[in-house]
């Protein structure tokens, strides 16, 4: 099951990349994730390895991820190593007005689950569209008020440089 | 061809192991070739020209039987299968999703590595909801590449479910299988209170009642594993829970010959009255809701020498007290 959720973002796309790129913040803007730790030694990048959670109906399911895809600041997409088969991608592209557009792919299932995977994939695909929903409505709410944080800052150091 | 006397012999021999579980086995094996005889005897008798066919059918049949009991009651920890878990998930997910709406609290506290014991209080008949949200939620979080196993009744494992159990990694309830899963890292969920716990009567639902069985902490000191407590409430809703039939199963023997120390009646779907539960039942949609407590490492925290009955009453007062958390949570039965 393949879904796919997008928002316009009134924020620069390598400002929007530094937030989701950062493990740090999974657990403040995405919706339902309950873990996503580091493991290993690549913290950031190509070949970071991400041990996930997502509470999807009774369960919470995840299992070890990795970065397959690490473009700056376009791409970034991650493929399940252990457990539920899963891919993942932020795709980030400008949106004119100094805005992006924020595109959030999720695909999901378990090979060989035949009839009742296939049931069972419909079955939690509202779920996890409102996850995806909520975390780009959540993505969109934190990387703006960063931008309206670096913004004011930047004005307020050119106002003090011309009156000095 | 395969003569049912002598396979239930031979089951009955292969069984063999010098305590109570292995005991327990050869009775339960013994009164198989028995039953194997007086098969034979009866079809024997009763077919007159169809002798022969009748004696051949009568003793592939109790032959199959025999060869069933003997596989299940033995632990393969190879039984286990990571794959066809995984190709499962959704069957187990769909049920603990749409007809339990069950929802599984802290299983981070279950320690991320090593064995472990999981001791869980058991609910709602021989359709025990637990059953099924409980594996599903550690297979979900851990992985299916962590090994689980679950210990289980000997006459769960000889149904025809056993093979498809024992995939999941349910082996038959005895130390030495507990042993053997603990010492190759896994984790295992038991239900000491098994049969006595889970036919408890609807109006007990909020107790926790582990009959006083108090191996689980021997083989937790004796392994050195931690201790993990995991309440479910709910189950005791899933019909309605009338007596554990003690009586009955004295009456009928299935105390002696079964290890059955109840024959449960009940009111449940589709039988209304039900007797036995052997045939299962249509449980009730009732909400499940399970919660893993924090470990406890039992030497850490009793001693070098624990006593085992401080630690039978600390650990059955901590899961009753977080039952009664859960029970003051509930607002309607079934509902919940």
């Amino acid at each position: 099951m393949r879904l796919n959720e997008s928002i316009v973002v009134a924020a620069r796309p390598q400002l929007v990349w530094d937030y989701i790129a950062d493990p740090a913040n999974a657990l403040h803007f995405m919706s339902g994730i309950t873990r996503w730790e580091v493991e290993g030694e690549t913290r950031i990048g190509l070949g970071a390895r991400y041990r996930m959670l997502m509470r999807v109906g009774s369960a919470e399911m995840g299992g070890l991820v990795e970065i397959v895809e690490f473009s700056e600041p376009l791409d970034m997409a991650w493929s399940s190593v252990t457990g539920v088969d899963q891919r993942g991608r932020w795709r980030l592209r400008k949106a004119g007005g100094g805005r992006t557009r924020v595109e959030f792919r999720f695909a999901y299932g378990v090979a060989g689950a035949g009839l009742i995977g296939y049931v069972s994939e419909r079955v939690a695909a509202p779920s996890v569209r409102r996850h995806l929903r909520e975390s780009l409505v959540q993505l969109k709410r934190e990387v703006e008020h960063e931008q309206q944080r670096q913004d004011a800052a930047r004005r307020q150091a050119e106002r003090e440089a011309a009156t000095a | 061809m395969a003569d049912p006397t002598v396979l239930g012999e031979q089951a009955k021999r292969n069984g063999a192991h010098a305590n109570d579980s292995g005991r327990a086995r050869d009775a339960a094996l013994g009164s198989l070739g028995a039953a194997a005889r007086a098969g034979t005897r009866t079809f024997g008798r009763a077919s007159g020209g169809l002798l022969g066919a009748g004696r051949r059918l009568a003793g592939d049949a109790l032959g199959a039987a025999a060869r069933q009991a003997q596989r299940a009651l033995t632990a393969d920890l190879d039984d286990r299968d990571p794959d066809y878990i995984r190709e499962n998930l959704p069957l187990s997910w769909l049920l603990a999703t749409l007809w339990y709406r069950a929802e599984v609290r802290n299983m981070g506290n279950v320690p991320e590595r090593g064995p472990v014991l999981l001791v869980g209080n058991h609910t709602g008949g021989n359709m025990s909801p637990e059953v099924i949200v409980l594996p599903l939620a550690f297979s979900t979080y851990f992985g299916v590449e962590r090994p689980f196993y679950q210990l289980a009744h000997n006459l769960v494992l000889a149904s025809p479910a056993g093979p498809f159990l024992r995939r999941y990694g349910a082996m038959a309830a005895s130390h030495e299988h507990a042993e053997e899963a603990l010492r190759a890292g896994a984790a295992v969920l038991v239900f000491p209170g098994g049969d006595w716990e889970v036919h408890r009567p609807s109006w007990e639902r909020n107790k926790v009642d582990l009959a006083g069985r108090r191996g689980f902490i021997k083989l937790a000191l004796k392994a050195n594993v931690p201790v993990v407590p995991v309440v479910t409430i709910g189950g005791q809703e899933t019909a309605l829970f009338l007596s554990r039939g003690a009586w009955l199963a004295k009456l009928t023997g299935a105390d002696r010959y079964l290890r059955l120390k109840v024959l449960p009646i009940s009111l449940s779907l589709p039988w209304i009255l039900n007797v036995g539960d052997l045939f299962g039942h249509l449980p009730l949609p009732a909400k499940i809701t399970i919660e893993v407590g924090r470990p406890i490492d039992l030497h850490e925290q009793f001693g070098p020498d624990p006593d085992v009955d401080e630690v039978y009453d600390h650990l059955t007062g901590l899961m009753q007290d977080t039952l009664d958390g859960l029970a003051a949570e509930r607002r309607f039965p079934v509902i919940g």
